[in-house]
């Protein structure tokens, strides 16, 4: 199956939108929301969910106060600063245990045990918007183990090859960390997005090292590449230097904040420039992908 | 008093109100600005610094001594995180999913497993003027996890400082809580968009949890969605600023200007929204 993600370095730079609109350009594929801490393509695609999965990340220590004699060696030994002494009392931050299990292997008392901790929820829905498959998650709040459940996603739209599908848009993952990086392994092509600001120059060459690290094929959107003409000229620049594909700009347009407010992808305008300027990427990335 | 700024979402100008916010309050007190988005940092290209200090982070990894290893597989059982596996010929270590918690060189009855300092990252600090202290975390290309830059990071929180202003990833997994843990105020900056709302609800779910006060910033104000107004009245988080939809603010922002030092009236704005923070924590 092809697959093909869609990053940006950083949030913001209209990652979704354009993945939201290549979703909906391709024909016959299968929508992968792989920004599970904040995912956002169900508020555009409003999927009916058809199967729910459970996902359980990683395990959490847990105290047995009847055994316990807060005798301290837990907190001694933890490493992520997860145990501390309330009073009398030790008590483990959840938030920052990381189910390594040090704890139960020096506790005396055979006090502490570790338990399964569910972490999130993943979907196998039909997008109601598109008709398709899309395959889409919701990570608990707090929880760090959001390249697995990414890994999960992207397993589960794998899937579909079964039943004919031959094709995956990613929406990725933002940053460079696990997430993003979980978003990427492995894919047939990547698409950075990217936009002519002085952070957004400083992300996207952080981006294109990551990128590089997990060797995969790539190309760079310049997104709102109106407002900063000269931001914009050091971006092709450095493209150039690098030998980096560019595979389209698409202008600053207002229509783009309209379509966001209303919950709409920015194809229900056809006519804005944005719109126009997305297709003709569609068509080169097609080109690409011999597809 | 420590202030986070957090958005639930990248892009929702989180930075812009971090780095203006520090700017104005600088401008009469002693601040201290960090940026913990160390997957991203951007603080620095709008408040340039003078680095003075650059510190490694570290973790510990496990290196197995082949020689003395019998390969009774006792580290591999105990590993959470699947990060040794033990074959015929020997242990292997995949760094990338080791957390350097120690339990593998615990458990084994040899001593084969020595822990060795690898860097994953660093912290960067110095000063951007006499009232501004500035540190950064910056996590390296192909590292899985930030948390313990942003340990590192937070380390260098000076009690002296009369505010401390924390620049937070986004998202709402576990390098914000990293960052969150300590505050005093967390500053929710959204955008009136579905996206910014359904983040926003991500980021309150996540605040409330942790028990720390909350306000928010709404960026590229420009009515015409009101949702955001109904969720602070029936979330009781109140809204304590609005930045509006403004052309001349992003190119501001994308040439890396403080819109508050271009723009004087936002001086007396971002005072105004310290004033709130400050009635709120000490409420």
């Amino acid at each position: 199956m092809i697959q093909v993600a869609i990053v940006s370095g950083k949030g913001g730079t209209g990652k979704t939108t354009l993945s939201a609109a290549l979703n909906l350009l391709f024909e016959d594929n299968v929508i992968a929301d792989c920004d599970v801490d904040a995912p956002n393509l169900h508020l555009i695609f409003q999927p009916i969910k058809q199967r729910s999965y459970d996902y359980y990340g990683g395990k959490k220590a847990v105290i047995d106060y009847s055994k316990c004699t807060s005798c301290g060696v837990c907190e001694k030994f933890c490493r992520f600063d997860a145990v501390r002494r309330d009073g009398d009392k030790i008590v483990i931050d959840p938030f920052a245990c990381e189910g390594c299990g040090v704890c139960v292997l020096k506790c005396p008392f055979e006090a502490v045990k570790l338990v399964e901790s569910k972490a999130g929820e993943y979907y196998e829905s039909l997008a109601s918007v598109a008709q398709r498959p899309m395959v889409h998650a919701k990570l608990k709040a707090g929880e760090e183990t959001s390249g697995g459940l990414v890994a999960e996603v992207r397993k589960t739209a794998l899937k579909f090859e079964e039943s004919g599908k031959q094709l995956v848009i990613i929406d990725g993952a933002p940053g460079i960390g696990c997430p993003a990086t979980s978003s990427i392994v492995g894919v047939s092509y990547v698409v950075i997005v990217t936009e002519p600001t002085v952070s957004g120059l400083h992300d996207l060459q952080r981006i294109v090292e990551t990128v590089r690290h997990y060797r995969r094929n790539f190309g760079v959107v310049i997104n709102k590449s109106t407002i900063n003409p000269e931001k914009r000229d050091e971006i092709l620049r450095y493209a150039e230097k690098e030998g980096i594909v560019i595979l389209g700009e698409i202008p600053f347009d207002p229509t783009v904040n309209t379509a966001t407010i209303n919950g709409k992808s920015i194809l229900e305008y056809p006519e804005s420039p944005a719109a126009r300027s997305i297709v003709r990427i569609y068509e080169k990335l097609k080109e690409i992908l011999k597809i | 008093m420590i202030i986070t700024v957090l958005s639930g979402k990248g892009g929702t100008g989180k930075t812009t109100v971090a780095t203006n916010l520090a700017w104005v309050l600088s401008q009469s007190r002693k601040v201290q600005l960090l940026d913990a988005d160390v997957e991203e940092p951007n603080d620095h290209l709008f408040l340039p610094p003078q680095i003075e200090e650059t510190e490694p982070v570290e973790m510990l990894l496990p290196q197995v001594d082949q020689k003395a290893c019998i390969k009774c597989g006792k580290c591999a059982k105990v590993c959470q995180f699947g990060a040794i596996s033990v074959f015929k010929t020997g242990v292997m270590v995949f760094d990338s999913l080791c957390h350097g918690c120690g339990a593998c060189a615990l458990v084994c009855p040899k001593n084969a497993i020595t822990e060795v300092p690898k860097a994953i990252g660093e912290v960067k600090s110095g000063k951007v003027h006499e009232r501004i202290n500035f540190s950064m975390g910056i996590l390296n290309i192909g590292e899985p996890s930030g948390v313990k830059v942003i340990r590192k990071l937070k380390e260098k929180i000076d009690p002296s400082a009369d505010i401390v202003i924390v620049d937070a990833p986004p998202g709402t997994s576990c390098p914000v809580v990293e960052a969150l843990r300590g505050s005093d105020f967390a500053l929710l900056v959204t955008e009136p968009t579905p996206f910014g709302l359904h983040d926003l609800q991500m980021a309150v779910e996540l605040v409330s949890e942790m028990g720390i006060k909350a306000g928010i910033v709404v960026n590229r104000d420009s009515r015409g969605y009101e949702s955001v107004e109904r969720f602070s009245e029936e979330s009781d988080i109140p809204i304590l600023m609005r930045i509006p939809y403004d052309p001349q603010i992003a190119e501001l922002y994308s040439r890396g200007i403080l819109f508050s030092s271009h723009l004087p009236q936002w001086k007396v704005e971002f005072e105004r929204l310290f004033e709130k923070i400050r009635e709120m924590v000490e409420a």
